[in-house]
């Protein structure tokens, strides 16, 4: 059960989809006009990311690894339109406020992106542990950049109305305030050294930018090995040829002293 | 000893004219625009020049002090987006919106992106959409002489043209508090042209588009009169004269700032004729100010004896 719990703190808080992560960004920045739109895109993302990752565990090892990307959206899309019907069901509202987000929710790169990266190597348990804490993880974000919007742009939270109307500024409804909103989260984020997709010392010459911590699968424990030696080995010679510089410069001066000495 | 001779590295040859002396002389070549926009709208338009100024410069200062930044207050560059953003306001907009848009302009449009000559559209015009889009009720109600209507450039596209054209050119008519009197427009870019501040590359490309396409596209026909209503109203003398021309957001090279006039001319027109507001000065400028990276790379000037090269190689 502890991989659960570690599961779930990953999701909301190290690899936060929306803050760390800056995976889905679509939906982020199109359907967060008010809290709660952005909580229910959020959840209705939560529950889709739930049921995908229990399925495409399960089904991990039946699926073909050459044609495992279309099986994955197969399952992904089915698990969208049956939540997608029930949401026009019940909740008509939240139907008509997502819009096209809601069948969009197939293409999202978080979703994808766990089957692929998770669910598709661990069991069962886990990953529907790792989709309840992406998926909170993203509600979370959603939800902070939904109430920044609803609170400058409507003078609401949840829709309980504040401001009075006189001062609601329209922009962060629309589509710039949403980038501005986004921009100032992210930038309070570098500015307090938390940990995020924009301030991260990449590794450019891999294509996962060599973040092996936040890494899991099996062979990348052992590459995290290799990768950390070699990043040791090029920072000592990196300090090693500093010292020697900074030997040659003092050498030189002497010898400029020296020099100066000899002409006085 | 008095034959030393001085060397120096290039360039040899410098004007005195400097960062500070070039918004001064813009800021007096506003002037008469200024004081007719005062005189037209009365103590109101007066309290919203100062107000977006003071807060202009108030957040500049108050944004450099506290990023522990070298203090440019005093170039009046600060100065200038507070007037240019109040010469955009209607006369009866409040206050508290007022201030909200020039901390809008100093701060994200102009110190986000790294302060004077870092700035990525204008922005006082920044601010002025900001408004626009936040608050359009009451930045599009024009009140003149106590009667709240529709500015003139409304009137004709909805094809009512009762405005007289010398009104027009006088300025006695209701818009924004620094638009409405092409004459003093003019007046201060005769100054700003014959100072050498801006040259006439911008504001001829920008005006003579607009006009070809008005005359084609407007539906009048060859209608001068149509055509010189469209031209003198709404704020397109004050952007072709004076925001398109800003240094920092038009391009620096001859044919660029040509194309720069010819596709503001172009946008200009496709939103006024054919889009559902009136007026499109100011979003036209601010979408080519978007362009103006590009427009500089592909109008690069060929070196003086590399003609001959093909590809600028």
């Amino acid at each position: 059960m502890n991989s659960c719990t570690e599961r779930l703190k990953n999701g909301i808080i190290t690899e936060n989809p929306t803050f760390v992560m800056m995976l889905g960004m679509c939906p982020t920045l199109a359907v967060t006009s008010s809290a709660v739109n952005g909580l229910g895109m959020g959840l209705t993302t939560t529950v889709v990311l739930i049921l995908s990752n229990a399925f495409i565990s399960l089904l991990r090892k039946v699926i073909p690894d050459k044609v495992r990307i279309p099986g994955f959206i197969v399952i992904v899309a089915s698990f969208v339109t049956m939540i997608q019907l029930l949401l026009k069901a019940y909740l008509p509202f939240l139907d008509s406020a997502l819009g096209v987000y809601i069948p969009l929710i197939v293409v999202n790169c978080i979703i994808l992106g766990r089957a692929e990266a998770y669910a598709s190597k661990n069991s069962v348990l886990p990953s529907i542990f790792d989709g309840l804490g992406m998926g909170l993880g993203f509600t979370f974000g959603l939800t902070c950049i939904g109430i920044c919007r609803e609170i400058f742009g409507a003078g609401a939270i949840f829709g309980v109305e504040f401001i009075p109307d006189d001062f609601h500024i329209t922009f962060f409804v629309l589509a710039p305030g949403a980038f501005l909103v986004l921009a100032f989260l992210t930038a309070i984020q570098n500015k307090l050294q938390m940990p995020s997709a924009t301030n991260v010392e990449k590794d450019d010459s891999m294509s996962c930018g060599g973040d092996c911590a936040s890494c899991t699968g099996a062979s990348c424990v052992a590459n995290k090995g290799i990768i950390e030696a070699e990043r040791a080995a090029a920072k000592a010679a990196k300090a090693q040829a500093a010292k020697e510089a900074a030997a040659k410069a003092k050498a030189a001066k002497e010898a400029k002293a020296a020099a100066e000495k000899k002409e006085d | 000893m008095g034959n030393l001779l001085n060397i120096s590295s290039s360039p040899h040859v410098r004007d005195n004219s400097s960062t500070k002396s070039i918004m001064w002389d813009v800021f007096f070549a506003l002037m008469p625009a200024t004081i007719f926009g005062i005189w037209n709208f009365g103590v109101k338009a007066a309290i919203l020049v100062v107000t977006c100024i003071a807060t202009a410069v108030l957040t500049e200062y108050i944004w450099q002090k506290a990023m522990k930044l070298p203090l440019t207050v005093s170039d009046g560059s600060a100065a200038l987006t507070g007037l240019f953003l109040a010469l955009n306001l209607s006369s009866t907009f409040p206050v508290w919106m007022a201030i909200l848009g020039s901390i809008f302009a100093i701060i994200i449009v102009k110190q986000l992106f790294g302060g004077l000559g870092q700035n990525f559209m204008n922005p006082a015009l920044g601010a002025r959409c900001f408004l626009m889009v936040s608050f359009a009720g009451q930045m599009t109600s024009f009140t003149y002489d106590g009667v709240t209507g529709a500015t003139p450039l409304a009137l004709i596209k909805s094809g009512d043209d009762s405005t007289k054209l010398l009104d027009m050119f006088l300025g006695t008519i209701g818009g924004t508090i620094g638009e409405t009197s092409t004459l003093a427009i003019l007046l201060g870019a005769g100054y700003l042209l014959f100072r050498k501040v801006i040259t006439w590359r911008i504001p001829v490309c920008y005006i003579a588009t607009f006009a070809i396409f008005a005359l084609v596209f407007g539906g009048h026909g060859f209608d001068m009169m149509y055509l010189a209503k469209e031209l003198c109203g709404g704020g397109l003398m004050l952007g072709a004269f004076f925001m398109a021309t800003d240094y920092v957001t038009s391009p620096i090279t001859p044919k660029g700032q040509l194309v720069f006039g010819v596709l503001l001319g172009i946008l200009t027109g496709v939103f006024r004729i054919f889009g559902a507001s009136a007026e499109g000065v100011s979003y036209a400028i601010i979408i080519c100010n978007l362009l103006v990276p590009l427009i500089e790379s592909a109008t690069i000037p060929v070196p003086f004896g590399k003609e001959g090269i093909k590809d600028g190689k």
